[in-house]
C-alpha cells in the first residue's frame, strides 16, 4: 500500500486481504471480522453449516425474503430464520456454492449479518428451558389425569361411591403422581437442597417440603383407606409453578440473547498491514503496539494510534460528544471508537489492550456497575418474607393440633400439609413472570429491546432523567441550517458535487437538496479539504475555507460550514448544525409533565449545549463533561436519593450508563454503550422511551396488584387451612382460581391506552 | 362398574400418547421460534421460492 489513490477512498472496496477470496465477498452488510469460512462447520457427510445473527430482522415479512433469497441458490439444503432470537441457520453443500455467495444473497436484501459459534453461546439457558418444558409436560399430564380421578372421588364422597372404588382410584392416582413428582419436582428439589446446604431459605424450600410431605402423607392415607388424599394438589402445584419458572426463564433468555446479538454484531476486527503490502484481518485482541492498521473511509477506528499515511476527518462524537469533525493528517493521534470520514488512513498502533482509551472507559464502567448489583428484585424481596412465614405457620398448626387439638400425629400432619399447599406460591410464582412476559413482548413491538430482566422494575421507580446531547437528543449528524439564505441553483450545484462524497456534511447537503441532476464532470476528493470539479472549463470547489480560498476570519459559531467557490462569483457559505431529533422536545415536555426532573450532561462545547438546553426547555445542564464528571454527577444525584434514568449513546457515556440506576441508549450508539444499557431504543425517534417508562410503571403496578391478590387469597385460605377445614377439593379450587386471576391481571398490560404519546 | 376396568387404562393411554407427542415436538425443535412459527402459516410456498 505505497500510496493512497482515488479508488481507495471508496469504502465499499475492501483493501486486499490475503485470506479473502475476491469473488466471495459477502457485501457491505457483513459484520464479521474475516472470511465467513472461518465460522463454517464441515459435517462428516461433506455438507457445511453456518449460524448467523441477522441484525435488522424486525418483521415476520423478513422471513420469506431471507429464506427465499437463499433457497433459490444451488446446493442449499436448508435455510431457517428464527424470528425470536433473530438468528439464521444455513446448511449447504460447499462443493456447489460458496459461503460468501450465500451471505451476499442476504446482504443484498439489506440485512446485516454476523457469524457466531452456537457451541459457545448455547449454554445452559436453552437446555434449561427444554428441561423445564419437559417437566411441565409431565406435570401437566399427571395433573390432568389425577384430576379426572379426583373429581370422581369428590362427587363419590357425596353420592354412592363404595370404599373399594375410592381405594382403587386413590391407588391409580398414587401410581401416576409418584413418578410425576419424582421427575417434575427435580428443579425445585435441587434448588432447595442447594439453598439448605448454604444454610439459607428460598422459595423452593417450602415448595419442596409441601410437595414431598403431601405426596408421602397421601400415600399413607391411601394405604390406610382414608378419605382425603392430596395427590392432585401436589402435582398441580408443580404444574403451575413450572409455568411461572418457564416464563421467567424465557424473559431472561430473551434479554440475554438480545445482549449476545449486540456483542456479536459489533465484534470488530482490524486490517493489519503485512510486510508484502497486503493486509490481513485480525481480532482486536491480537493487535500489538507497533503494528500498522488500515482504516478505510467510513470505518470505525479499531485501535488507538498515530496517523502514518493519508489525510482525513475524524468524527469523535461517540468518544467525546464533540459534534464537529476534526481533521487529521500525518502524526495526529486518533482513538479507537472514532469514525474515519473522508479518506483512508494507515495508522501505527500506539496502545493496545489495557492501554487504550477504550480499556480506560471499560475500567470506569466496571467500577460503576458494582453499585447497581445491589438491587434486589421484587420477587426475591417477597420470597425473603414469605419462605420463613410459611414454615412457621405450618409448624405452628401441626404443634397446635397435636398438643392441644387432640388429633393424632397423622391427622395433625395432614393439617400442616394443607397449610403448606394452600400457602404455596402458585400465584406468587406467576405474579412477576406473567407480567414481565407481557411487558417485554409489548416493548419489543414498540422498538425497545429489553436487555436486563429487572430493568423494567427499576425503570418504574425513576424520578430523574439525565440525557446526553450528541446522538441522543440530537440526531448525531449535521443538517443544513441556513437553507433560507441560499438560492435554488447554488444548492443544486453544491449538492451535485457533494453527491460524490461520503463526508457527513456532503451527505447533509444532498439530503437538503433532494433530487439533483447528476454532474457530467468528474469530481475529485481531497481528504480533509474538499471536492473539486471542472465545469465548463472552470475549477469549481466545495469544501473548507482554505480549500475555497476564503479569507480566514474568526470562527466561533456553534456550527460547521462548507463553502462553494465558483470562479468569478462570491463564495457561498453553507452552515450545518446537529439537528434535534424530531420528537426530542415532545419527549422532554412529556417527562416534565409527569413530574420527572430532566437534566442535560454533554461532553460538547458550552455554546452548543446551552442552545440545545434552551430549545428543549431543560433548566439544569452542564457542558464539557468528561466520563468521570458524568459519573460524579450521577453519584451526587444518587446520594440525594434520586433514581436516575441515564440516556446516552457515546463511548464517553458508557460508564455513566453503567453507574445510573437504570439506563437506555439509542440503537445507533457505540457498541459498548449498548452493552452497558438496560434498554436499547430502535428506530429514529426517542418516543419509545416514553412507552418504556409507561410500560415499566404499569407493570410494576400490576406486579404489586398480583402480590396483593395472592396475599388476599392467603389471608382467607390460611386460617381455613389452619382450622383444618381445607379439603383437597377446596385446595384445588383455591389454587387454580388464584393462579388464573393473577395471569389475567398480568394480561391487562396489553390494554393500557395509547394516548398521551409524546 | 366393570366398565372402569378398561375405560381408565384407555384414558391414561390416550393422555400418555399426547405427552409423548409433546415431548417429540419439543425434541425436534418446534418450540424454538414461537414468534416465527406463528407467521409461517401465512406465507405462500412461492414466497420462499421466488422472493419479490
Amino acid at each position: 500500500m505505497a500510496e493512497v489513490t482515488q479508488a481507495d477512498a471508496r469504502p465499499s472496496a475492501p483493501p486486499p486481504r490475503e485470506d479473502w477470496p475476491g469473488e466471495d465477498w459477502p457485501g457491505d452488510g457483513w459484520a464479521g471480522t474475516s472470511d465467513p469460512a472461518a465460522y463454517v462447520r464441515e459435517d462428516a457427510d461433506g455438507t457445511a453449516e453456518l449460524d448467523l445473527v441477522v441484525e435488522n430482522l424486525h418483521c415476520p415479512g423478513c422471513i420469506p425474503r431471507i429464506e427465499g433469497a437463499i433457497k433459490g441458490l444451488p446446493g442449499v439444503l436448508d435455510a431457517r430464520v428464527n424470528l425470536t432470537t433473530k438468528r439464521l441457520h444455513l446448511h449447504w453443500r460447499p462443493a456447489e456454492v460458496g459461503a460468501g455467495t450465500l451471505l451476499g444473497a442476504v446482504t443484498r436484501q439489506g440485512f446485516h449479518l454476523a457469524p457466531y459459534d452456537p457451541g459457545a453461546l448455547r449454554g445452559g439457558n436453552a437446555e434449561e428451558a427444554k428441561a423445564l418444558l419437559r417437566a411441565m409436560a409431565v406435570a401437566g399430564f399427571a395433573a390432568a389425569n389425577i384430576m379426572l380421578l379426583s373429581i370422581s372421588v369428590w362427587s363419590g364422597l357425596v353420592s354412592d361411591m363404595g370404599p373399594a372404588t375410592r381405594g382403587l382410584f386413590h391407588w391409580i392416582s398414587a401410581l401416576i403422581a409418584l413418578p410425576a413428582v419424582a421427575y417434575a419436582g427435580q428443579p425445585f428439589f435441587r434448588s432447595a437442597l442447594g439453598a439448605l446446604r448454604g444454610r439459607r431459605l428460598n422459595m423452593d424450600v417450602p415448595i419442596s417440603l409441601a410437595v414431598i410431605l403431601a405426596t408421602a402423607m397421601s400415600l399413607v392415607e391411601t394405604a390406610g383407606g382414608g378419605d382425603y388424599v392430596y395427590f392432585d394438589a401436589a402435582v398441580m402445584l408443580l404444574f403451575f409453578l413450572l409455568i411461572g419458572r418457564y416464563l421467567d426463564l424465557r424473559v431472561r433468555g430473551q434479554a440475554r440473547s438480545a445482549a449476545e446479538n449486540l456483542m456479536l454484531l459489533h465484534a470488530q476486527g482490524a486490517s493489519v498491514m503485512t510486510a508484502d503490502g497486503t493486509s490481513r484481518a485480525l481480532p482486536i485482541a491480537e493487535i500489538r503496539t507497533g503494528m500498522r492498521v488500515w482504516v478505510a473511509a467510513g470505518e470505525r477506528v479499531p485501535v488507538d494510534g498515530r496517523v502514518e499515511l493519508g489525510r482525513s476527518e475524524i468524527d469523535t462524537s461517540l468518544v467525546t460528544g464533540e459534534s464537529l469533525p476534526r481533521s487529521v493528517g500525518l502524526g495526529a493521534e486518533i482513538f479507537a471508537g472514532t469514525l474515519n470520514l473522508s479518506g483512508p488512513l494507515e495508522i501505527e498502533v500506539t496502545a493496545a489492550g489495557e492501554g487504550t482509551l477504550l480499556a480506560e472507559i471499560v475500567r470506569l464502567m466496571e467500577a460503576a456497575e458494582q453499585g447497581r448489583s445491589r438491587y434486589v428484585r421484587l420477587a426475591d424481596r417477597a420470597a425473603r418474607i414469605y419462605a420463613p412465614a410459611v414454615h412457621i405457620l405450618a409448624a405452628a398448626s401441626f404443634l397446635a393440633w397435636f398438643a392441644f387439638g387432640g388429633l393424632g400425629w397423622q391427622a395433625s400432619l395432614l393439617v400442616a400439609v394443607a397449610v403448606l399447599i394452600v400457602t404455596c406460591p402458585c400465584a406468587l410464582g406467576l405474579a412477576v413472570p406473567a407480567v414481565q412476559v407481557a411487558a417485554v413482548g409489548r416493548l419489543l413491538k414498540k422498538g425497545v429491546l429489553v436487555k436486563s430482566g429487572d430493568g423494567l422494575e427499576r425503570l418504574a421507580q425513576v424520578d430523574t432523567v439525565v440525557f446526553d446531547k450528541t446522538g441522543t437528543l440530537t440526531q448525531g449528524r449535521p443538517e443544513l441550517a441556513n437553507r433560507s439564505d441560499l438560492t435554488e441553483s447554488e444548492l443544486g450545484l453544491a449538492a451535485a458535487i457533494a453527491a460524490a462524497s461520503r463526508h457527513p456534511l456532503a451527505r447533509a447537503l444532498c439530503r437538503a437538496a433532494g433530487e439533483v441532476e447528476p454532474l457530467k464532470a468528474e469530481v475529485r476528493e481531497e481528504p480533509g479539504l474538499g471536492l473539486a470539479a471542472i465545469l465548463d472549463g472552470r475549477d469549481v470547489r466545495l469544501g473548507s475555507r482554505t480549500w475555497c480560498g476564503v479569507e480566514v476570519t474568526e470562527n466561533d459559531a456553534p456550527e460547521s460550514e462548507l463553502w462553494l467557490a465558483v470562479p468569478g462569483r462570491a463564495p457561498v457559505r453553507f452552515a450545518f448544525r446537529d439537528a434535534l431529533r424530531a420528537d426530542a422536545a415532545a419527549l422532554v415536555a412529556w417527562l416534565k409533565a409527569r413530574g420527572l426532573a430532566v437534566e442535560l450532561l454533554s461532553g460538547d462545547r458550552e455554546a452548543v449545549a446551552r442552545e440545545v438546553a434552551l430549545t428543549l426547555g431543560i433548566e439544569r445542564w452542564a457542558a464539557a463533561r468528561k466520563p468521570a464528571d458524568k459519573i460524579a454527577r450521577l453519584e451526587a444525584l444518587a446520594a440525594e436519593g434520586r433514581k436516575v434514568l441515564m440516556v446516552g449513546d457515546g463511548l464517553n457515556d458508557a460508564p455513566a450508563l453503567a453507574a445510573a440506576f437504570v439506563s437506555a441508549s439509542p440503537a445507533q450508539a457505540a457498541d459498548i454503550s449498548q452493552t452497558a444499557a438496560d434498554f436499547v431504543i430502535q428506530g429514529e425517534g426517542l418516543s419509545p422511551l416514553a412507552e418504556a417508562l409507561r410500560v415499566g410503571v404499569t407493570s410494576r403496578r400490576l406486579v404489586l396488584q398480583n402480590f396483593a391478590l395472592a396475599l388476599g387469597y392467603n389471608a382467607v385460605a390460611v386460617p381455613l387451612a389452619m382450622a383444618g377445614l381445607v379439603t383437597p377439593l377446596i385446595a384445588a379450587l383455591a389454587m387454580s382460581a388464584s393462579s388464573i386471576a393473577v395471569t389475567l391481571n398480568a394480561l391487562r398490560l396489553n390494554l393500557i391506552e395509547r394516548t398521551a404519546q409524546p | 362398574m366393570n366398565v372402569l376396568g378398561y375405560l381408565i387404562p384407555i384414558a391414561l393411554f390416550l393422555g400418555f400418547v399426547g405427552l409423548l407427542a409433546f415431548l417429540w415436538a419439543l425434541k425436534s425443535g418446534q418450540f424454538e421460534d414461537l414468534d416465527g412459527a406463528a407467521h409461517r402459516i401465512l406465507f405462500d410456498d412461492d414466497d420462499l421460492e421466488n422472493p419479490k
